[in-house]
Parts: structure tokens; sequence; C-alpha cells
């Protein structure tokens, strides 16, 4: 190697002309320096079968109290699975050009996929901004208008039965509307998306306590509301439900929204046939003897094990007898000593 | 009854989201409802809806579990799009791409190994490991090696050159990784300061304490020393304050009066000293030389001469010689 680079700059310099820099871009290995950090990166690392969307919450220099308020309980229904920033932020503005940049670095940083931004102002009052992305780039966006806001507190129902966090809820769309309008075709998606929690294999039926109703009132409204469930007594296996208004409540108004480009929707909609392997603990392969399973067996406790049959001298009767007759001798001996 | 049946068959029920929808029903929009009679109705369809949920799951076959009955779910209709792009395949490194090439397959290895040194079983790797090259202690010679290398040195370096290759052979391979996007999660490759053209080696990183000291050189830069310039949060005072040169006292006298005159004459010697050369007294040198030369005749003559040598033998054995002699006769 060496000698290869004298004889060529040498050779350079016979020629005397100039002289050749090869520019290569030095790569250092970064790695976790801590177990945890990299057991963080595992978890954000992309996988066969995803867990669930986290949310970010956040909202850009002006709000109202409405959005305020609106943001905040988003943030309740979703706490399980959400980051809520809660300073104001600048440079967001997800349907200009270049204003996406900011959001795509927060999507990156706090390892969210879908983005609640709330906005005011005199063009677009209490202006609701949702959001997808894909590999930490926007794929979608709707924009919406709250009215008619009514919050949690203003619904009194029983405490019992408000819904618990993280819970599993039922989605309920009305309306033909989300099937004949193509921008509440695309608002049923992303709310689908935003609020359906975690995609579950098991489910409990004891746990499944709330219920969120959309209706497409008219073309370009929807009724939003989130109910806590109450399951009746009807006599057959299947409960009889009724829904209990538990707040939120609000009126979304559709303004600008922005389908997903769609050479990126028929990326982002891949999956795949084969499931992530789980590592097969326990189990050998023998030529001979052919799958051997190591099994764990709990420590024999012998020390505590009843007998059958207890033998003679075993016997606490006859030990404590024992026991009290040699008290009893003594006093005997003492007495015989004194006289 | 049967109007309630016909509805439900018309609803969407995805069941892996627990989802359901009603496209057919229609809000009236020639006579609008009032808002109270519109969510009333919303809230009763919603309740026909999730009852349609609920007769669906709730037939699901269920297992009994301490908390409630568990369902398993089938999978979600709907198809949402994904948050990040499938894992992708890592390309193989070379060393696989060659063993596939030549037929090599991997083989199970014994933590243990019999070490031939202790005569004893030890780990194969790590610390106190089997059949340590760098433990031994000892290196034979061979009539072969050259006096002038150190074997050890030479152990160590070959060792080094092994593990730069290794690390070589690794960045190598992650580079083609990253170029198919199938990096493992936990590892970055972070591009470094371009090189300094001319040369293969990355440049010396610049320290804080370093970039600090330059920060506050260059910031005396100005008519007044730096000294009226705005400091930014956090910087450094700058490193020279006040005087640079000191001057001693002229007026001759003791302690630091004296000083002025020795430095000058420090620096005079040193001077005369190293130029010394150019100043030859060419009559002395001669003289000195001739000297020399006469006393090293002289010299030669008396050695030459028996009677001076006996007489310095004579001179030298008076007090030892003496001694030594008794001590010689006594044994």
């Amino acid at each position: 190697m060496m000698d290869n680079g004298t004889t060529a700059s040498r050779k350079t310099k016979d020629r005397g002309c100039f002289c050749v820099c090869v520019l290569v871009a030095m790569l250092e290995i970064k790695t976790a320096k801590t177990r945890k950090g990299k057991r963080e990166l595992e978890k954000r690392a992309p996988k066969l079968v995803e867990s669930s969307k986290k949310t970010l919450i956040l909202h850009g220099t002006k709000t109202s109290a409405v959005l305020n308020a609106v943001l905040a309980q988003i943030y309740q229904l979703k706490k399980d699975n959400a980051v809520k920033f809660s300073r104001k932020n600048e440079n967001v503005k997800p349907f200009e050009a270049g204003g996406e940049t900011s959001l795509e670095f927060f999507s990156l940083k706090t390892d969210c996929s879908i983005f609640v931004y709330g906005s005011h102002s005199k063009k677009r009052p209490d202006n609701l901004v949702i959001g997808r992305t894909y590999d930490h780039h926007i794929y979608d966006l709707v924009e919406i208008g709250v009215e008619n806001f009514k919050p949690m507190e203003s619904f009194c129902y029983d405490k019992k039965l408000a819904p618990k966090e993280g819970s599993k809820p039922f989605i309920v769309f009305i309306g033909e509307g989300f099937e004949a309008v193509q921008e509440l075709k695309h608002l049923k998606e992303v709310l689908l998306d935003l609020l359906r929690g975690e995609v579950v294999e098991n489910l409990n039926l004891a746990g499944v306590d709330r219920a969120y109703v959309c209706a497409a009132v008219s073309p370009n409204r929807v009724f939003f509301t989130h109910c806590a469930l109450r399951l009746k007594k009807s006599g057959t296996v299947v409960p009889r439900m009724k829904l209990e208004e538990v707040g939120p409540s609000m009126d979304f108004v559709v303004r600008r929204h922005r389908p997903p480009n769609e050479s990126l929707r028929k990326e982002a909609m891949k999956t795949t046939r084969e499931k992530p392997k789980k590592k097969e603990k326990n189990v050998k392969k023998d030529e001979l003897q052919g799958k051997i399973g190591s099994i764990y067996i709990p420590d024999q406790k012998l020390g505590e094990m009843a007998l059958p049959n207890k033998a003679k001298g075993v016997k606490r009767e006859r030990r404590e007898a024992k026991r009290k007759n040699l008290t009893d001798e003594n006093p005997s001996k003492r007495k015989k000593e004194d006289s | 009854m049967e109007m309630e049946d016909e509805k439900r068959s018309n609803f969407d029920v995805d069941l892996g989201n627990l989802m359901a929808f009603d496209s057919y029903h229609t809000f009236p929009s020639e006579t609008p409802l009032s808002r109270e009679e519109l969510m009333k109705q919303c809230l009763l369809k919603g309740t026909h809806l999730v009852q349609a949920i609920a007769d669906a799951l709730f037939t699901l076959p269920s297992t009994q579990d301490v908390d409630g009955p568990l369902v398993t779910l089938p999978p979600p209709l709907t198809k949402l799009p994904r948050a990040k792009h499938l894992p992708k395949p890592k390309p193989p490194t070379k060393w696989e791409a060659f063993a596939k090439k030549k037929g090599i397959q991997k083989r199970k290895k014994d933590k243990i190994v019999y070490d031939e040194q202790s005569g004893t079983w030890k780990r194969r790797f790590g610390y106190d490991r089997a059949n340590d090259e760098d433990a031994v202690p000892i290196i034979e010679a061979k009539p072969t090696d050259d006096p002038k290398d150190d074997p050890f040195a030479k152990r160590k370096e070959n060792k080094k050159k092994r593990i730069e290759k290794q690390e070589k052979n690794r960045l190598q391979n992650l580079k083609e990784a990253a170029k198919f996007g199938a990096l493992p999660s936990h590892v970055q490759l972070a591009a470094t300061a371009l090189p300094i053209t001319g040369t293969q080696a990355a440049p010396k990183k610049v320290t804080k304490d370093e970039l600090g000291n330059v920060a506050g050189i260059a910031a005396t830069a100005t008519a007044s020393g730096g000294k009226f310039d705005k400091k930014l949060a956090g910087e450094k005072p700058q490193q020279h304050q006040g005087k640079y040169r000191k001057f001693l006292p002229v007026v001759e006298g003791s302690g630091i009066g004296s000083q002025e005159r020795e430095q000058t004459e420090k620096i005079l010697n040193k001077i005369i000293s190293k130029n010394s050369h150019d100043i030859l007294n060419v009559e002395k040198a001669v003289r000195m030389h001739n000297v020399k030369k006469e006393k090293k005749r002289r010299s030669e003559k008396g050695k030459a001469s028996p009677t001076d040598r006996k007489l310095k033998t004579q001179k030298k054995s008076f007090k030892k010689g003496s001694f030594k002699k008794g001590k010689a006769n006594g044994k």
C-alpha cells in the first residue's frame, strides 16, 4: 500500500502538472453507549409488525382558550401513548412549504407518527391539523375547525362509568358523507388511526368501556363525541349496550386537506406475510434422540415434605412428655439435696 | 325486530379495530334539526352501531381468565399506513459472501478450551484465556532473529494491526449495509471532518479548551486589546492580562539592581560561547599545539626507559604493596 502511494506520488511529480486529491469522507461508527440507549433505539427501529402509533400534540404561536382545552383533552384521551408540547412553535406550518421541517424533526425526536397541531387565526379560528408521518416525513394532512366544543367537565355522569386510561375503544362512523365526500373519507381514516389505540390480538371483554361516535351531519361537518359504555343484562350472551356521553364533544368543520402521494401511499401500505420469528428457547435437536426440550422444575423442598407415617419418636406428644418428665425430675433432685 | 335486523346487515363492522360504519344513514339537510335533536339521533344511531359491534364481539369464542373473558380478535380489515418502512434485509458481509462461495459453514465452538501452558481448562476468550499469545513471558530467540528489534514490542504491534484491520473491515461492511438502508438500529455512521488533502489521517479534534484559548487570543485583536469588547455568555476572559514585558532597573545595586547586569552578561556569554570557534587566537593555538606535542614525546621517552618504570613501581608499592605482601605470606 505504502509503496504504491509513493510511486504514484513520484509519477505525478515527474509529470509535474497536477496533483490528484481524492476526498474520502471519513466515517465513524457510532453506537449506543449504554444498554438503555441501545434498547431505546431498538424500540424505535422499523419493525415487521408495528406497535401503535404515538401521537404528538402541539400548537402554533397563537391559540384560543377553546383550542387549548381541545388539545389538553385530546391528550387526556390518548394519555397512554402521546406526547404533548406546551410551548409555542413558531416554525410549524404543516401546509406551507418549509413549514414542515421542524415538525418532522419533532416527530423524529419523540418517535411520534401522528400529530395534532392547533392554531388560531382570524382566517381560520380554532384550527386543528391532524396529520400522519411515514418514516418521519409528512404523509397526509387534514385541517379541521372546532366548533360547539363541550369539555369533559360539563358532562355529569356516574364517575364509576368513567373510561379507564388506554382501554380499547369502540369507534362508530355514521353517515354516507364518510363514503361520498372525499375529504370526509380521508378524515375518517385519519380519525380511525388516531383513536383506535393499540392493535391487539386478545381483548378482555370486561375492559370494554368506551366508544367514539363520529357522525357526518353535513358534507363538511362531523359531529364527534366520546361516550362511556354501560353493559346491561339482556338475558343472552350479548349484553345490551348503552351509551353515556362523557365528553369531550365537538363539531369538526373540514377545511383544507392533503391526501397522501400515490407512490408514497403504496409504499406505506406494504405488509408482509411473514411473521416475526420468536426465539426458540430450551429446545435442542439431537440426531439420535430428535427434539429435546428442557423444563424447569422448582426446588423440591424435602425438609418441608409431609411424611406418610411418623415414627414414634418423632411424634409431638411423646417429645413434649419427655421434656415434661425432665423438668419434673430436676426439682425433686434439688429437694433431696436440700434435705 | 325485522327492521333492526335488516339495518344491522347494512353495517360494516371491522372487528379488528372495533369499528362500525353505517354508510347508508343520511341526516336530513333540507329541514335542519335542532342541535339537541341531532345529537340525540346521533347517539341513538351510535348505540345501534355499538350494539352491532358487541353482537359480533361477544359471540366470539372466549377463554376465561382471572380478569374476565378473553377474546381473540381477527386482524383489522381497514388497512392503515405504516409508521415506518418495512425492515430491510441486511446484505451479507464480505466474509459471509466468501464463506458461502466456498461452502464454509458456521460451527459452534466450545466455550472452554484446554490451555497447554498451564495444563488446565480455561475460557476461549476474555480475561485469563487459554493459549494466550500475549501472556507468554519468554520468547525464545532464533538464530535468524535480528538482535536489534524487540520481539515483545513486535508482538504488541502485530496485535494492534490485527485489531485495526478488523475495525476497517467492520466499517466497510457497515457502509455496505448503510447503502441498502439496513444498518443495525443501534449503529450510526457519522461523517467526521474531511481529511486534510494529501494526508490519510483524520485531523485531530480540537478540544473545547483549545478553542476557548484561540477565541481569547482573537478577542485581543482590537485597538484596546479587547478591553472594551462585549463578552458573550460563557466566554473566557482573555489569556494574557496586563504586561507582557518587564524592565529591570538600570541603576546598579544589590538584589534586583544587579539582575539587569547579570541578564545582559548571560546573554553575552551565550553568544560568545556559541561563536567561540570564530574568535580563534592563532598564536595561542600554535603555542598550545607545540606544548602538547612536546609533552607527548617526553612521556613516550619516559615509558621506554626501565629506570623510570622501576622508580614508579616502587613509589606505588609504598603503602599498599607491602601490606599485600604481608597478607600473602601469612597465607
